[in-house]
């Protein structure tokens, strides 16, 4: 489990993050959304140590990361993975020996040993057979699971991941986004993402932390997204008038108000549609 | 201002550089991996321009030698001299300023655009010591033995335009090479050269490693690499040259 107290980060006279309080689970796939430059992959490089918070508490299970010793850091980096927005895989380095970088740095193991790992955790991620590429000879999705391979080799505790599907097609994007998860749950990990993705919102959103300008705004779960009524949160998820009437639909379905089944002509004539919900 | 808050920059990135790292045997293969691309990667040219500049210095000494009074073994012992003070040292690594600079300054700009330099940085690697030091290292290692090579074909290079040109036979330049010698100037030349090596390597790695934005300034961090390492070169060779000579 992550909490942040009260983090504030500026640069220069321009304050990104303006105090912002929160709590990630662990086994849990946890959301920041929000819109761009609203400061989410500044707060996940400051949680991840990249990048010096001005104050607050950042709490890794209990024991402040800002406060903690050198040594203490460089332990807890050990349990940390991260998939970075543009994979940022090493690329003088092919599939294998990126993914075996960690172990060949932090563990003793014998190459049999490690290789075995790096099979895994490739095979875990559904790549196979690609060992000796180079990252430039690899698609961006296959890209995004060698960083996703690189990130778990290690068994972290904490997983960051900044935009993991971004730049993917949708169908895509859903396959990472299930592979983030089940790796969540089947390791127990505090999984936290950055996304901006309606489709990752409501796919994989356990618990949502909504940023808007440098502040949360909002927090809850997928299924409470759909109820919510907070306006700005509406404006930025539902953003087109489609997707507006599509959430007042889904919401009065759940309130047994209109029933799917029911042909949509006859409840529009019908006009117990005009209730307002969630539309404020 | 604003150089001197870069100068302390570059001093702390030093610092940081210095540090122990994580894991003694991928310090070591990234230190032989780097050594090779530095030493290795240059030995062509560096062969190249060495014989050429003996040649050039061998013909240019003959054509300003107009007096009879000189014995002509005399462009054996200019050649020489020249060669292993100024020639060696200072151009060949003038060169390299702008082969490893730009190599280096272009390699660790583009690990820090792509995020690479965080992504070690997340592991819990001092990447200022798993990257900077073994290339200032490596440069120590190797530009200096290119260095040495220099002076001995570049010599040679002057014997034999000297022979091809007809300005003195080889015996005779033979016999000029020993006159006079002190190894001396050839422990200034290696002083320059392992001064240099570290100037080049140390500075185009400061300008990588702070690179910020995309590939233009990933290319504009390798000329301002090249240019520094330059111009610093320059300066200290005449430091040097005022502190010994
Ligand atoms: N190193 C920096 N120096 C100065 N300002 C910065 C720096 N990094 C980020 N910012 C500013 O912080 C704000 C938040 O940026 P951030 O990258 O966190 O947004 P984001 O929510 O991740 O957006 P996106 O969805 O587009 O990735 C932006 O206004 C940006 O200009
Ligand atoms: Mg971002």
């Amino acid at each position: 489990m992550i909490e942040l107290r009260n983090v504030i980060k500026s640069f220069g006279d321009k304050t990104v993050l303006k105090g912002v309080n929160a709590r990630f689970d662990k086994g849990k796939t946890n959301l920041i959304i929000g819109a761009s430059g609203s400061g989410k992959t500044v707060l996940q490089k400051c949680m991840v140590g990249l990048l010096k918070i001005d104050s607050g508490e950042i709490l890794f299970s209990g024991t402040d990361f800002v406060t903690m010793s050198g040594e203490d850091r460089k332990l807890l980096r050990q349990q940390i993975g991260m998939l970075f927005q543009g994979s940022a895989l090493f690329d003088s380095m092919t599939v294998e020996q990126n993914v075996m970088f960690p172990l060949d740095m932090f563990t003793k193991w014998t190459r049999g040993e490690k290789l075995e790992r790096v099979n895994f955790v490739l095979e875990r991620v559904d790549l196979k057979g690609v060992n000796a590429k180079r990252p430039d000879e690899i698609s961006g999705g296959m890209k995004k699971r060698v960083g996703i391979a690189r990130a778990i080799v290690l068994k972290p505790k904490y997983l960051f991941c900044d935009e993991p599907n971004s730049g993917l097609d949708p169908r895509t994007s859903m396959l990472i986004d299930k592979l983030i998860h089940e790796i969540t749950k089947e390791n127990d990990i505090t999984t936290i993402i950055n996304t901006h993705d309606m489709n990752s919102v409501m796919e994989i959103g356990e618990n949502i932390l909504y940023l808007d300008q440098g502040k949360e705004e909002w927090k809850g779960t997928n299924k409470e997204i759909i109820f919510s009524k907070h306006e700005k949160l509406n404006d930025f998820i539902f953003a087109s008038e489609f997707l507006k009437d599509a959430k007042d639909m889904r919401a009065l379905e759940e309130r047994g108000i209109i029933d799917n089944d029911r042909n949509m002509d006859e409840i529009l004539k019908e006009g117990s549609i005009d209730a307002g919900e969630g539309k404020e | 201002m604003k150089l001197f808050s870069s100068f302390g920059q570059y001093l702390l990135m030093l610092r940081g550089a210095a540090r122990k790292p994580e894991n003694g045997k991928m310090y070591w293969k990234e230190l032989m991996h780097q050594s090779v691309e530095i030493g290795f990667g240059s030995l062509g040219i560096v062969v190249i321009i060495s014989v050429f500049m003996g040649a050039v210095s061998a013909v240019q000494t003959a054509y300003q030698l107009v007096s009879p009074l000189i014995p002509r073994e005399t462009i054996a012992l200019v050649v020489r001299d020249t060669v292993i003070l100024e020639f060696a040292p200072t151009l060949i690594c003038i060169v390299l300023a702008g082969v490893v600079g730009s190599k280096i300054a272009g390699e660790l700009g583009n690990m820090r655009v792509s995020e690479q330099i965080d992504a070690l940085e997340i592991m819990g690697i001092n990447t200022k010591s798993y990257l900077i030091a073994p290339k200032i290292l490596g440069a120590l290692l190797t530009i200096p033995l290119l260095v040495i090579i220099s002076m001995v074909l570049g010599i040679y290079g002057g014997r034999l335009a000297s022979a091809l040109g007809e300005l003195v036979a080889g015996d005779a330049f033979d016999r000029g090479l020993q006159n006079g010698f002190t190894i001396k100037n050839v422990y200034i030349g290696l002083a320059k050269a392992y001064s240099f090596a570290f100037i080049i390597s140390s500075i185009s790695s400061f300008f990588g490693y702070y690179v910020r934005g995309g590939a233009l300034e990933i290319g504009r961090a390798s000329t301002a690499a090249v240019i520094t390492s330059c111009i610093v070169i320059l300066m200290v060779d005449y430091l040097i040259a005022y502190i010994f000579l």
